[in-house]
This record gives C-alpha cells, sequence and structure tokens, in this order.
C-alpha cells in the first residue's frame, strides 16, 4: 500500500497528480483550508480511499444529495461516530478479502477532540487500521463558530465572546499517549509536508492520525485569500509546531526543524493580528496562549531528542 | 441441547455467519457477546469482533460494516440501547441491514437489571423491524431469520428482535439447532447492505437531503417496512419446512377461536399466558391468548381478525409511555378503533404469574360484564 | 421503490459556485513563470495546469476567494472586480 501511482518516492509539487478527486464547485466558503487540503490530499492518498466523514464543515461541503463533489466514495456518519464508523469499515473490507484500500477518516475538531473524542480513543486503543485526519480550524465553525476544545486562548467565539479561558486541548499529545504507530501535524498552508506526511502515513499499519491546522476565513475573521498567509504565520511564528512522531521519536517537519530556537520565529503577534478573533483578547489570554506553546516547544524538543 | 436464550442467540447468529460483530457488554446480554467471542477465538467461526468502547460505537461499526457488504450483527439492553439510539436510527433511516438482539431490561433512574420492555419500543419509531421472542427455540430461530428478512432485497432493512432479561435470557430450555448447510441454504451469501461503498463505483452517502427530496427517501423506507410482513412469514414458512418445527409469523393466536376475553401479550410471559388460558377453559371461562410476535411493521390487520368477537381485549404491557399509556395498549386500540383494558403490569421486572394472568383475564371479564369501557390499570401495585 | 441517499460525483455539487464571486482572477501568462503555486493552493482545484506548464482557471466554479493571486510569486494573478 504505498502513494497513488505506486510510486514510494517523496511528492513534489511536479509529481503531484493532476487528477481531481474533490471536483470543483463544491459548498465550501471562499477561501477554505479544508478543501484545499482534502484536494492535495486526496492525490497522496489515490482513489482507493474511502474518507469517513462526521458532522462537521466537510459534510456540508459535499452539497446536496444527488450529487457530491468526491470522486472517492466517501461515508457520512454522526457527529460522534466516525472513528467507530471507519473501524466496521476496514472490518468488512478485511472480511471481504479487499486490504489495498485507505480508510480515512476526515474529522473536524469537534467531532474529533470533543464529541468524538471516545470513539477515537476507542479505535486507537484497539489499533485499528485506519488514518485519522482532523482538520482543526478551532471551533465548531459547521455551526457558526462555537468553541471547542481545541479553539485557542483568546480566541473570540460565538460562545466565548471575551475570548477563550481554557487552554487549547494538546489532541496530537492525547493520541501520542495511546502509543499508535504515528502522530504527525500539518498545516494547510504546507500541502506538500501534508502530501508526504500522508505518504508515509499509507505505508504504515494500524492508527495513524494527522492534526492538520485549517485557518478558516469566516471564523477567524480574515479575508479570504490570506488562507495561506495565515497558515504560514501560524508555523512561522511557532504556534503552530509542525512534527511527526513514529516509533517514540519525533522529528520536526518544513519550517518548523528550523525554530527551535525561539529567537528565530516570527513574533507571535503577527500571527494574531491579522485575524479578527484575537483583536479584542485579554493580554492576560495572550499571555496564556504562549506559556502553552512555549511547553508545546519543549515538550516536542524533549521528543526529538528520544 | 439444553441453551439459555442468550447462548440461543449466539448459536443462531453463528449458524447465520454473521461477518462483523461490534459489542459492549450490558447485563443481561453479555452471554450472547461472550460466546460469540469464544466461537470466534476458538476459530469455529469466521467474523471480526470489536470490542468497542460504547454502545453508539457497535451500532456504528455495524452501520459500517454493512455499508461495505458485510453482514453486522450487535446486541445490547436497555441504557446501552438508549445510548446507542442515535445510531439505532442512523441505521433504521439509512436502510442498513444490521441485526440486533435487545435483552428487553428496564430503564434507570433508578438501577434495574430485570425485565421490562419500555427499552425496546423507544426504537419502535427508528426504521427497525422489531419482533419479541417467547422461547429459548424461539430466540435461536428468529436470529437466523433476522438475517434473511433484513438482507432481502424487498427489505434491506435492520431487524431487532428481543428476549425478556432473565425470564428468557438467563433461562434453559430445550433448543435443537439446524444443521449449517440448512441454515446456508436458507440465508443468502452475506450481503448486508446495499453496497454503497464500492471502489468501482465510487458515490458519496448520507449528504445533506433538502426538502425537495427527503420525503421519498423515507416513503421508500415505509414502502419497504410496510413489505417485510409478507418476508416475515415466507421466512418464517421456509424455516419452518426446514427446521420441521413450526414457526410463529406476525402474531401467534392460542385458543382464540370463540373466546370470550383474549390477552393479548409480548414476549417469554406469553407462556404464562397461555398456561392460564388452559386452566381458565378447564373452569368453564373461555380465555384466548393473541401473541404479538412482531411489533413492527405492527400487524394491526392480523390483531384485528384475533380478537374479532370477542367481549374484552385485556392487553398486557410491560411497559409504558408516561402521559400516554400502554404502548402496545394504544397500537391495538388503534388497530381494533376500541379502547382495551390495558393492564400495566411486571414493570421492572415485577413478577407476572400464570395466576396474574388468571387474574386479569378474570377481571377483564368482569368489568367487561359490568358494562365497562376500556381503561388502564396498573395490575398488582401495592398500596 | 428504493430511493437512497447516495450521490454521485459531479462537477458543481454546491451549485454554480462561480457565480459567488465578487472579483475574478485574471492570469497575465506574459508574467507567469510556471510555478504552479497557483494550482497547488486553489481550495477549489479550478486553476489548471496544461503539458506546457501553462496555467489557466475554469471560471465556471471559482469563487474568487483571491488565494491564487496571493501565492502567485510572480505577481501574475490581478483580482478584478466583476460585480
Amino acid at each position: 500500500m504505498v502513494g497513488h501511482q505506486g510510486i514510494t518516492e517523496t511528492f513534489t509539487l511536479k509529481s503531484l497528480t493532476d487528477e481531481e478527486y474533490l471536483l470543483p464547485g463544491n459548498a465550501a466558503c471562499p477561501g477554505c483550508a479544508a478543501v484545499m487540503a482534502m484536494r492535495i490530499g486526496l492525490k497522496a492518498l489515490g482513489p482507493r480511499t474511502v474518507l469517513i466523514v462526521p458532522a462537521c464543515c466537510m459534510s456540508v461541503a459535499q452539497g446536496h444529495y444527488p450529487k457530491t463533489p468526491s470522486k472517492v466514495p466517501v461515508f457520512n456518519t454522526a457527529f460522534a461516530a466516525s472513528a467507530a464508523t471507519a473501524s466496521g469499515i476496514r472490518a468488512a473490507l478485511e472480511m471481504k478479502g479487499i486490504t489495498d484500500v485507505n480508510v480515512v477518516c476526515w474529522a473536524g475538531d469537534g467531532g474529533t477532540a470533543d464529541i468524538g473524542i471516545q470513539s477515537l480513543s476507542g479505535a486507537a486503543e484497539r489499533g485499528d487500521d485506519l488514518i485519522y485526519i482532523c482538520y482543526d480550524n478551532e471551533a465548531y465553525m459547521n455551526t457558526g463558530t462555537q468553541r471547542s476544545s481545541s479553539t485557542p486562548e483568546g480566541a473570540r467565539t460565538t460562545t466565548t465572546i471575551t475570548g477563550k479561558a481554557e487552554r487549547k486541548k494538546d489532541v496530537p499529545g492525547i493520541m501520542m499517549a495511546h502509543r499508535i504507530p504515528y502522530v504527525a501535524t500539518a498545516c494547510a498552508s504546507y500541502p506538500l509536508d501534508f502530501a508526504n506526511k500522508l505518504r508515509r502515513a499509507v505505508s504504515i499499519k494500524g492508527t495513524r492520525y494527522i492534526h492538520l491546522l485549517s485557518p478558516c476565513p469566516p471564523g477567524w475573521r480574515y479575508p479570504s485569500e490570506k488562507t495561506v498567509e495565515v497558515g504560514r504565520l501560524a508555523v512561522e511564528t511557532g504556534a503552530w509546531i509542525l512534527y511527526e512522531w513514529t516509533g517514540g521519536r519525533c522529528r520536526l517537519t518544513g519550517p518548523s526543524s528550523g525554530l527551535a530556537d525561539r529567537s528565530r520565529r516570527r513574533p507571535l503577534e503577527e500571527y494574531l493580528r491579522i485575524q479578527g478573533r484575537f483583536s479584542e483578547a485579554d493580554p492576560s489570554k495572550i499571555e496564556a496562549m504562549k506559556k502553552r506553546i512555549d511547553e508545546e516547544w519543549e515538550m516536542i524538543l524533549e521528543l526529538c531528542k528520544g | 441441547m439444553i441453551a439459555t436464550g442468550n447462548h440461543a442467540v449466539a448459536y443462531g447468529v453463528k449458524a447465520a455467519r454473521a461477518e462483523v460483530i461490534a459489542a459492549y457488554p450490558i447485563t443481561p446480554q453479555t452471554q450472547i457477546i461472550e460466546k460469540l467471542s469464544e466461537f470466534i477465538e476458538k476459530g469455529e467461526m469466521r467474523a471480526k469482533f470489536l470490542r468497542v468502547e460504547s454502545e453508539h460505537s457497535a451500532m456504528a461499526a455495524c452501520i459500517g460494516a454493512s455499508a461495505c457488504g458485510a453482514r453486522a450483527f450487535t446486541a445490547t439492553s436497555s441504557q446501552g440501547l438508549l445510548y446507542m439510539s442515535e445510531m439505532v436510527f442512523w441505521a433504521g433511516l439509512g436502510s442498513f441491514p444490521v441485526v440486533m438482539a435487545v435483552v428487553t431490561r428496564a430503564l434507570a433512574p433508578p438501577w434495574s437489571i430485570w425485565n421490562e420492555h419500555t427499552d425496546m419500543l423507544t426504537q419502535r419509531d427508528a426504521g427497525w423491524i422489531a419482533i419479541m421472542c417467547e422461547s429459548v427455540q424461539e430466540a435461536y430461530d428468529s436470529s437466523i431469520q433476522a438475517f434473511r428478512i433484513a438482507e432481502d432485497r424487498r427489505v434491506k432493512q435492520p431487524v431487532m428482535f428481543g428476549l425478556d432479561a432473565f425470564s428468557l435470557s438467563h433461562t434453559s430450555e430445550r433448543l435443537e439447532l439446524i444443521g449449517q448447510e440448512e441454515a446456508d441454504a436458507f440465508l443468502p451469501a452475506p450481503e448486508g447492505g446495499w453496497k454503497v461503498i464500492d471502489f468501482q463505483d465510487p458515490t458519496t452517502y448520507g449528504n445533506m437531503a433538502g426538502p425537495e427530496r427527503m420525503m421519498e427517501i423515507r416513503h421508500s423506507i415505509m414502502e419497504r417496512v410496510k413489505d417485510s410482513a409478507r418476508v416475515i412469514e415466507e421466512a418464517a414458512s421456509e424455516f419452518s419446512r426446514i427446521s420441521g418445527r413450526g414457526q410463529a409469523g406476525l402474531v401467534e393466536e392460542y385458543r382464540t377461536s370463540g373466546a370470550e376475553v383474549i390477552l393479548v401479550v409480548v414476549g417469554a410471559s406469553s407462556g404464562d399466558a397461555k398456561d392460564a388460558a388452559d386452566a381458565l377453559r378447564d373452569e368453564g371461562i373461555r380465555v384466548g391468548v393473541a401473541r404479538l410476535r412482531v411489533l413492527r411493521p405492527f400487524p394491526a390487520e392480523k390483531i384485528r381478525a384475533a380478537v374479532q368477537g370477542c367481549r374484552a381485549v385485556a392487553v398486557v404491557d410491560r411497559d409504558y409511555s408516561f402521559g400516554s399509556g400502554g404502548i402496545i395498549g394504544q397500537e391495538v386500540a388503534s388497530a381494533i378503533g376500541a379502547k382495551p383494558f390495558n393492564y400495566i403490569a411486571g414493570i421492572g421486572g415485577r413478577d407476572l404469574s400464570v395466576a396474574d394472568f388468571s387474574g386479569i383475564a378474570k377481571d377483564a371479564i368482569s368489568r367487561a360484564e359490568a358494562g365497562e369501557e376500556g381503561r388502564e390499570i396498573w395490575w398488582g401495585i401495592k398500596g | 421503490m428504493v430511493v437512497l441517499p447516495v450521490s454521485r460525483g459531479r462537477e458543481g455539487a454546491g451549485g454554480l459556485t462561480g457565480m459567488w464571486r465578487i472579483k475574478r482572477p485574471v492570469v497575465d501568462s506574459s508574467k507567469c513563470t510556471k510555478c504552479h503555486l497557483c494550482w497547488l493552493f486553489c481550495p477549489e482545484g479550478v486553476v489548471r495546469r496544461g503539458s506546457k506548464g501553462e496555467v489557466w482557471i475554469v471560471y465556471e466554479f471559482c469563487k474568487g476567494c483571491g488565494i491564487c493571486a496571493e501565492v502567485c510569486a510572480a505577481h501574475a494573478i490581478k483580482m478584478v472586480r466583476e460585480v
């Protein structure tokens, strides 16, 4: 089970297929990072991929029956149930002797960190053979931007008008604690990094988890053309760390590999001020965010030594 | 052999060659899944057992499996069934022919592990075919028939079948198995649901359907659940032929001919109702029993026919819908166009004996003779 | 009759999304260096690349998000008001 054209070589901009598995004219917002990432992700995964999508923006982005933008099989399921549904799908495919397919959950942060965390944990503990991709737009965007446990400190949402007080939940860290064979972070602004992480994930059996930062124009309050820039600033300021953890060892990827030294990171304010959701953030909450980012860097750098 | 109701179900599911079993333990269902686990781990049954972390995930996994064309099974009870409920509706509204055993148990609070039918009845709107078993033999026979009914192309809807907690799930009775060859001939090769996950013909299942599309989807389910009545009877008839023993269809009538009072009952205590009918008949009181084997599709015509001509219809509900009444009582009332004497009994596992059924029958007759209208009576309530 | 909620892959599953936009991207091929960043980052897949590396846009479904113009290293794409 290897990448799309049966190649194990690194994906490059030129080598990614021109085949579109996510057809144009889907119902996502203009500038949506989630469909941006899914389009590239499917080029990396190839057509022998079934996507399991719980309630989230991606459910609605599929548009209305009897149409869908997807050229690969997609199974829509209930909010809490993507990992469990995927487990059942994998079991059935194995019983039918179909083993050369990718079973991939594509879920938002709500369906992963909150309502979906039980079934995700269950699948990971059982080691069910699936790839779980959480596209994290840091709130319940599909229902109009209410906070999730993945919303960062200080972010304004409709249920945290004065900015979220609680710490952003470290879901990749939770998945590492399950001791599954592959955990990685990604960002829609670094599509080749994402594609190559998928390429590596596909070659591993068991539960594989990728947490992808997915900037959201209406929810994060920035003009749609800035999606790629926002994601880049997340990484360049150190707010989002790109890494890959496998076999208990971590390595930084993309621009993050040069940012262990804090002085090389751009000031966090550059990332925050481009987004309206932080415009009225309490300074103490921004301090809390900075502290959390430092702690995450510390933990990841420690794991990189391992 | 001698087996409990729970074990009988496991033997049936094994004979039916279920392929994916996803289940979470709950008293009094545990022996079903434990026995199936044993069959699989010993290599006697070729299937995947997903030890899921909740009932909601159990049904989600079964649905996923069914969507790939696999034969999926789960079992639960009470709290587990209600926790699973979102996905129970997903299976029914999505036309996934999953089969599920429900060991009917009272709901909490307070905690109760004892028998009551309310749990299973809460799911009656979900688009599932629902069968209630009377005996260990029927539990085995029905479990095999369930897969055939579910996967029949005229149906393709999920099927649940119930066992009364303890009085059937944990009660040992004689059980005759059919041979694997007979089971294989009775059931088609595992086909599960419509194969909506198909790499040759990639589709998206279940994205948004607007108001201009939804009614036709639901209408299709309505037709197939309605038509399942015939499929249920065909399956019973065919199973009767291969097993050499009679099978009940939608409604089982026992000594209803010329009856003055008919007890309408569901599940394991039907046996006691029949014993009461025999005893009363010996006393000269003409009592009959109409056992509802199938709750969905509700066999209105059969019930109407069964109770025709009697003076008193006594429906015994081991369930309740607060603010309304006994659930079976209401559905029978709707079918026969008259309010029966609706006995609410055996709630929370309170004993319902032959003597109780005799008492109920006599009570119904005397009320009918006194010219009373049909009404609700809580039987055996203290104070 | 069986009616199941099963959908098939089509362009325009969300409608004629080209009608959503206020501005449209216009590629100046004289400036284009064929780096294909626009092709990579278009969320919709409406930027196409040809055998000679040239790019063009399928306007029927372009939502006018402006990402292609932003990421273009050669500033070869301009967002032009339509409405």
